[in-house]
């Protein structure tokens, strides 16, 4: 039985992978979780330079969610190769670093900074985030704008580059091609739905930045339902998300169509969930006798209907 | 106890450089996830319980200042951990730790499923977190200043300090008597009291800052004291400022939204002041909750 799956150029010894934000650096869990058993490790968001973000409140919790409005507090990307990446590397881990930027030209410079660091195997470009007011999702909510973004990284870059797609469009298959068309090596969804909360007594939001991301088992099957029309629709493999908090929520975005999966707010109630996922997909590919991760991925049968 | 102790002070604090060559200092104190039973849930009031939950790892390394994440619901609504300090040690006759209890004040969905939990019910626990209390030695006094819920991690603070043979005097602010709680523990174990309560039925009438600042404002220069205050902001706010005043060191243990607990979410950030004049965030979960009152960007 063989967990390993492929995203371009790179074998991940397994499909699951932290989503960015979700798991700080890395460093932070390193003593508690084994980063090398992880089917990568996938940073928070980097900009060129440090960002505050935004005050608290940051999040909210909202039925089976939460909202978050962090604003990509981060060190910048000097600062993480200097800083976080050398231990990432003595643990072994599978690194995918999450480029952000507010232009293009920032975002290809770096992710040129990340390609002449030892240790990163992958990026992410964040072309989704909905909390920031320049960059991140007005690249990802325009198909001009998703395909000069990933033409421009991938000019600068033979890492393997995953955008990751907004589910705030009412077609993210598009979205998918368009930078399968740029180069694209995979393209990795959902990133957060955009979403408000509010304080009925005091009659204001109830995170500083007013609205934010919905993430949590609440938004899982819309984002099943996007990773499979991402699937039909382009070449290149899907990385899907969305709400995932077990082996069983993960084997459904790869049955839907997502060759690995990445697992976010599940990780903030459970950070020792990562064996135990691992542990449930390869006990599946038992079970059902499948020799191979890579064959489970896509298989869902949407001729055939439960009754 | 000691030697933790020791080793959480050789921790590398964020944003001073990474922790990767702290490594072993790191692991030592890496947090337990455990599920813990419900020994007993006493209610204090219609507002407060004491739940004691046997988690006998958890409270062997727990020492001053930490906290715990505490997942009150099974399913996945709630969804989320909420942050509570450790507040009692418990303890077997043999003196052998068996398990922690928090105090809590019933506020939301997580709480209010607490406030109702039953002996036997299980809990998530994941702690101890975070970075601890300073312990002062004397001559040094510890004065501890708390405000309603914020009693909570001063139970074993005040025991760190008395076995360290520290005067150690708890302002303690309510709503009303009735919300004042523990007070004989304190007192039996040489705790001087200073109360108050918003509606006069205890103590002095008003806030705890009045007799904090009546009692800096008599004590000589010369005659050290820490305070360690935890509670509502307008009260940390109130006591660093008095503090600050006085010249006193202040540690304040902070209570923020928190996501993670872990460093990962990026949710409980509280300002503090840049050498270049400007506020930086951190992480309370991982840099705090216990932070230097003097270093905080106080809105």
């Amino acid at each position: 039985m063989d967990l390993s799956v492929r995203i371009g150029s790179l074998t991940l010894r397994n499909p699951v992978m932290s989503a960015s934000g979700c798991f700080g650096y890395g460093v932070e869990y390193a003593d508690m979780v084994d980063l090398s058993t992880l089917g990568a490790v996938v940073v928070k968001g980097l900009f060129l330079k440090e960002r505050d973000g935004h005050p608290a409140p940051r999040i909210v919790e909202t039925p089976a969610g939460m909202i978050n409005a962090i604003g990509l507090q981060g060190i910048g990307v000097h600062r993480f190769v200097s800083e976080k990446l050398p231990e990432l590397r003595a643990r072994n881990a599978t690194v995918v670093v999450n480029v952000c930027g507010t232009s293009v030209d920032e975002y290809a410079e770096v992710s040129r900074i990340l390609s002449d660091a030892e240790g990163v195997h992958a990026l992410e470009l964040n072309i989704s985030c909905p909390n920031i007011k320049e960059g991140g999702i007005q690249f990802g909510c325009s198909l001009i704008g998703t395909h000069d973004v990933v033409s421009a990284v991938r000019k600068v870059t033979r890492l393997p580059i995953i955008p990751k797609l907004t589910p705030n469009v009412t077609d993210p298959a598009s979205f998918a091609r368009a930078a399968e068309e740029a180069g694209a090596d995979a393209v990795s969804l959902v990133n957060t739905f955009l979403a408000l909360a509010i304080d009925v007594e005091a009659r204001r939001p109830r995170i500083s930045n007013g609205m934010g991301g919905l993430s949590g088992p609440a938004i899982r099957p819309i984002a099943v339902r996007m990773v499979y029309e991402c699937r039909q629709a382009v070449k290149i493999p899907v990385v899907g998300m969305g709400g995932i908090m077990d082996a069983r929520d993960a084997l459904e975005f790869m049955i839907a169509g997502a060759t690995a999966v990445q697992v976010g707010t599940a990780n903030f109630v459970d950070p020792l969930l990562w064996q135990k996922m691992i542990d449930g997909i390869g006990g599946y590919l038992t079970r059902h006798n499948i020799a191979s991760a890579m064959d489970l991925v896509g298989s869902v049968d949407m001729t055939r209907r439960s009754h | 106890m000691q030697h933790l102790f020791a080793a959480s002070q050789g921790r590398v604090k964020e944003g001073t450089g990474g922790v990767y060559p702290n490594r072993d200092c790191y692991t030592d104190l890496m947090p337990f996830d455990v599920s813990a039973t419900v020994l007993t849930n006493t209610r204090l009031s219609h507002d407060y319980n004491v739940l004691a939950l046997a988690a006998p790892q958890v409270a062997a390394a727990a020492i001053p200042g930490q906290f715990l994440m505490v997942k009150a619901a099974t399913g996945h609504d709630p969804l989320l951990r909420r942050p509570f300090s450790v507040f009692e040690i418990l303890r077997d006759a043999a003196g052998t730790a068996t398990g922690v209890s928090i105090l809590v004040k019933r506020i939301g969905v997580s709480t209010e499923l607490l406030y109702a939990a039953k002996p036997g019910d299980a809990v998530a626990c994941l702690g101890p977190l975070g970075q601890p209390f300073t312990l002062v030695d004397p001559p040094a006094e510890g004065w501890m200043v708390a405000g309603g819920v914020g009693l909570a991690p001063f139970w074993t603070l005040a025991e760190a300090l008395v076995a360290r043979g520290v005067k150690t005097t708890l302002f303690y602010g309510a709503r009303r008597a009735a919300e004042l709680f523990y007070l004989d523990f304190f007192r039996t174990l040489g705790v001087d009291l200073v109360l108050t309560t918003e509606d006069g039925s205890a103590g002095e009438t008003g806030r705890v800052i009045a007799p904090l600042d009546r009692a800096l404002a008599a004590r000589p220069a010369d005659q050290p004291v820490t305070l360690y205050a935890c509670g509502p902001e307008g009260m940390l706010a109130a006591t660093a400022s008095t503090a600050a005043a006085y010249n006193r060191r202040c540690e304040v243990s902070v209570e923020r939204i928190m996501g993670c607990g872990m460093g990962g979410c990026y949710s409980c950030i509280v300002p503090m002041k840049s050498e270049s004049g400007g506020f930086h965030h951190i992480r309370s979960c991982i840099a705090g909750p216990v932070l230097d009152a003097a270093q905080i960007v106080w809105d």
